[in-house]
């Protein structure tokens, strides 16, 4: 059984110590994924926002992210690792390529898909364009903004085991090595550990957007019964089905 | 630019060449074919997150699980699962065609759901059984949303081919672990340019499959 | 003819839509169903095509247990429309419209003639058929629903808020367009809205329902007015009742008496009385008042129709003269408001 020798590996006490052991190498995963979420961020909310906010560019942006989304991680982090001379850079850089397309994503759609009457209300009550940005858009988009960055950190946890291979002390370092001699255990192993982090990650991000999303957005989102909810014109929030012969009395 | 001789050199061997077209073949087959069958999964699962509240739930809690798997994971634990070998390519079109299909199994379970309630029910007042309701109406009207997905996921898909040559079978991903090898630009550099421009040609492709199919999404209000 | 027999809705969370109906729709006429929220309106129409059971009882559709029909072959043959017209976004006009034919085993070139020929019935010019739904107005959009519906010719119609979500004066006219489809086609329609005023509009018969799925009245519009059967229904009916209940009136015994005119464009001079200015074919077009200003007239009164145009004709007039016309629109002559109150009043005595 792969799953048996997976754990045997997982908790050998060899593992546990030393220059590679597991801590460490969830310390250094963990590290390179902070930092490429954090730079893939810098660069995609403020975007987002503004091409959200303004409405402009938002087909190139579309065709930008998308493009992105075609660059192969292994064939970037080879590329850089040969021109910079190093893998820190190139496996860096590789990973925010990789997340910027989901945050831009989230960010852009998270302002689009705000309710035109919200915006509209807010313009008729003076606010200038940059108060209604921060008081008004940003919050209502809060929701797909944190979807965003979500899907960006699964993608990066589950791809920085790439970066093993130009020699970063990741989790992807028991999968290549458990590949190269067949060894299934710590294979599968390395996996586990990657899927348990990525989880863990996601569960904290979930934490965190129930904290910075506004009450009433939440409830909106909450299913209520029978009653037939209308949906936004993308239908990107999770809403309760409209029921087909249910309830109906006019 | 010693990059551009290099390429040139590169280029210049016929052998290469035909090597580079068997890559890219490769690579178009392991990326389209878990396309086209996720398609069809995603739609029969979509369709039953849409009938069935409980299905919904579980299944997209599953396919935000499966996306935590790394592909380097899945490319080569497939294997050890279902016993084929580990240079097999079906393996990559196994683990590839779950990535796609837990990609689209959310779009199209909303695509469905976004269906306006009073078009299913005229559907249904005027004599549509189920079956032929969800293949004419509720399908066709959710081909835009679905298209979307697709696109995203066989832009993902070509990207995610070449982590299978860590494994041995990554069609223009070998190009990456060979130049890597060899500490030469050229060839990486050939692999990600092809690779970008299969995507784009792809996509392309999917675009005009999508403006065929759906003539009415695009008119405009007289 | 569609029979309710002691018919009851509960659904699931316990709410109770429909309680004990207890109806007929008669064939050839429109009955229209009308309440507030809450009344069972809309789920008793639906139960007539199955989109909803009953929990209880029976209906009836030609003397037929609809329970007793696959739904699928029963809708085919039950037109049906609402309110957002439900038409295939994917789908042209004219296929919208062939839809249930082709459902039935036509030929797509006889279903797509057949389309053709009822958006000529309900007044759709025919190169609208090659566009979408969303190119139509809402208006239009409604007579696509309404032409899909006929389509397949079947006997009974439902139409479920069909025109509440257009503005008032289209809805008019597509009341208007109904009236004059169901003169020609005579099919069993039931109608349901929340607007009383275009259920006395429309309806050759009207129910009632109140909250928790009761039948308040059922009874023919003018009855509904005239003697509303308790002050539920009197309230739902409205205010001016008394005077919209006019409508089901008819004017004669009015008198019409002689006017004095003016052509139009030739210089007013003052005179004591008030004058009805005309053109050269006799139609009104306004009035000189006794110090010789022009004013406009107010509405006018078309021979034969019911006294309360009469009357309106007559109060809504700045000289107090109700401008009467024949069905041409020439100046048959004027009534004032009490000769019609001292009709209306004679027809009680």
């Amino acid at each position: 059984m792969i799953f048996a020798d997976a754990f045997a590996w997982l908790l050998d006490p060899v593992n546990w110590s030393g220059g590679k052991s597991i801590p460490v190498r969830v310390g250094i995963h963990l590290l390179y994924c902070l930092g490429a979420v954090l730079g893939a961020s810098l660069i995609a909310v403020p975007l987002g926002l503004y091409v959200g906010h303004t409405g402009r560019g938002g087909v190139v942006l579309v065709g930008g992210s998308n493009a992105l989304r075609a660059l192969p991680t292994l064939g970037l982090v080879t590329f850089l690792y040969l021109i910079a001379g190093g893998g820190t850079v190139g496996v860096l850089i590789g990973l925010i390529v990789l997340a910027v397309p989901p945050i831009l994503a989230g960010a852009y759609a998270g302002i689009q898909d705000v309710d035109r009457g919200v915006v509209d209300a807010a313009r008729g009550m003076g606010m200038t364009g940059s108060q209604r940005l921060w008081r008004v858009e940003v919050p209502n988009a809060l929701p797909l903004l944190v979807g965003g960055l979500r899907n960006a950190t699964l993608q990066v946890v589950a791809t920085a085991s790439v970066a093993a291979y130009v020699g970063i002390e990741t989790l992807g370092r028991p999968l290549l090595d458990g590949l190269r001699v067949l060894d299934y255990g710590q294979f599968v192993g390395g996996a586990i550990l990657i899927a348990v982090l990525a989880v863990v990650l996601d569960v904290v991000l979930a934490g965190v957007g129930r904290l910075v999303v506004p009450a009433g957005l939440r409830l909106s989102a909450a299913p209520a019964g029978r009653t037939r909810s209308r949906r936004t014109q993308r239908g990107r929030r999770e809403e309760p089905v409209p029921v087909e012969s249910g309830g109906s009395t006019a | 630019m010693t990059a551009v001789g290099d390429i040139a050199k590169y280029l210049g061997d016929a052998g290469t060449r035909a090597a580079l077209l068997d890559m890219l073949l490769d690579h178009v087959y392991l990326s389209l074919v878990p396309l086209v069958v996720s398609v069809v999964l995603a739609v029969l699962l979509g369709l039953l997150c849409h009938r069935f509240r409980q299905v919904n739930a579980t299944l997209i809690g599953m396919s935000n699980i499966v996306y935590t798997i790394p592909s380097l994971a899945l490319f080569a634990i497939i294997p050890a699962l279902i016993g084929t070998q580990v240079l097999d390519p079906l393996n990559v079109i196994i683990a590839l065609t779950v990535y796609t299909t837990a990609l689209l199994v959310r779009p199209v379970a909303e695509a469905l759901a976004a269906v306006p309630a009073h078009v299913t029910a005229a559907a249904t007042a005027m004599g549509f059984r189920p079956l032929r309701r969800f293949l004419t109406v509720e399908l066709p009207l959710s081909v835009p949303v679905l298209a979307a997905g697709v696109r995203v996921g066989s832009v993902s898909n070509i990207s995610l081919v070449s982590v299978g040559a860590l494994i041995g079978t990554g069609g223009l991903g070998t190009l990456f672990t060979d130049g890597f090898r060899q500490r030469y630009l050229a060839p990486i550099i050939i692999g990600i340019v092809l690779t970008l421009v299969l995507a784009l040609v792809v996509d392309l492709l999917l675009v005009l499959l999508r403006n065929r199919l759906t003539p009415w999404a695009r008119v405009g209000k007289p | 003819m569609i029979e309710f027999r002691d018919v009851t809705k509960r659904f699931d969370d316990g709410t109770t839509a429909v309680n004990g109906l207890d109806l007929v729709v008669e064939a050839g006429t429109i009955t229209v169903f009308v309440g507030p929220s809450g009344c069972g309106k809309t789920t008793s129409l639906r139960m007539v095509n199955r989109m909803i059971d009953p929990t209880s009882g029976t209906v009836l559709v030609d003397g037929e247990d609809v329970l007793g029909v696959d739904p699928p072959t029963l809708r085919r043959g039950i037109g049906y429309v609402i309110q957002q017209a439900g038409l295939f976004p994917h789908r042209t006009v004219l296929d919208n419209v062939a839809t249930v034919p082709l459902l039935t085993g036509w030929t797509r070139r006889k279903a797509r003639q057949r389309a053709a020929e009822l958006l000529e019935l309900v007044g759709l010019p025919a190169e609208l058929g090659h566009r979408y739904p969303v190119q139509l107005s809402g208006g239009q959009q409604q007579r696509v629903g309404v032409a899909r519906a006929l389509a397949a010719d079947p006997p009974v119609l439902l139409m479920d808020e069909p025109f509440s979500a257009v503005d008032p004066v289209v809805r008019e006219g597509l009341q208007d367009e109904l009236l004059r489809l169901q003169a020609e086609l005579d099919k069993t329609i039931v109608f349901v809205t929340h607007d009383i005023d275009e259920a006395v509009r429309i309806g050759d018969k009207v129910a009632v329902m109140r909250t928790g799925g009761f039948l308040a009245q059922y009874a023919p519009p003018a009855e509904l007015l005239t003697r509303p059967a308790d002050d539920f229904v009197a309230g739902f009916v409205g205010k001016d009742r008394g005077y919209r209940s006019l409508s089901f009136v008819d004017s004669s015994g009015v008198e019409v008496a002689e006017v004095a005119t003016v052509a139009e464009g030739s210089a007013s001079e003052s005179s004591p009385d008030w004058r009805l200015v005309v053109d050269a074919d006799k139609r009104p077009q306004g009035w000189v008042a006794p110090d010789g200003s022009v004013v406009p007239g107010g509405s006018l009164y078309e021979v034969g129709a019911s006294i309360r145009g009469a009357l309106d004709a007559a109060l809504s007039s700045p000289s107090g003269l109700g401008v009467v016309v024949d069905a041409g629109g020439h100046l048959a002559g004027v009534v004032t408001a009490r000769q019609v109150l001292d009709v209306i009043e004679s027809r009680r005595g």
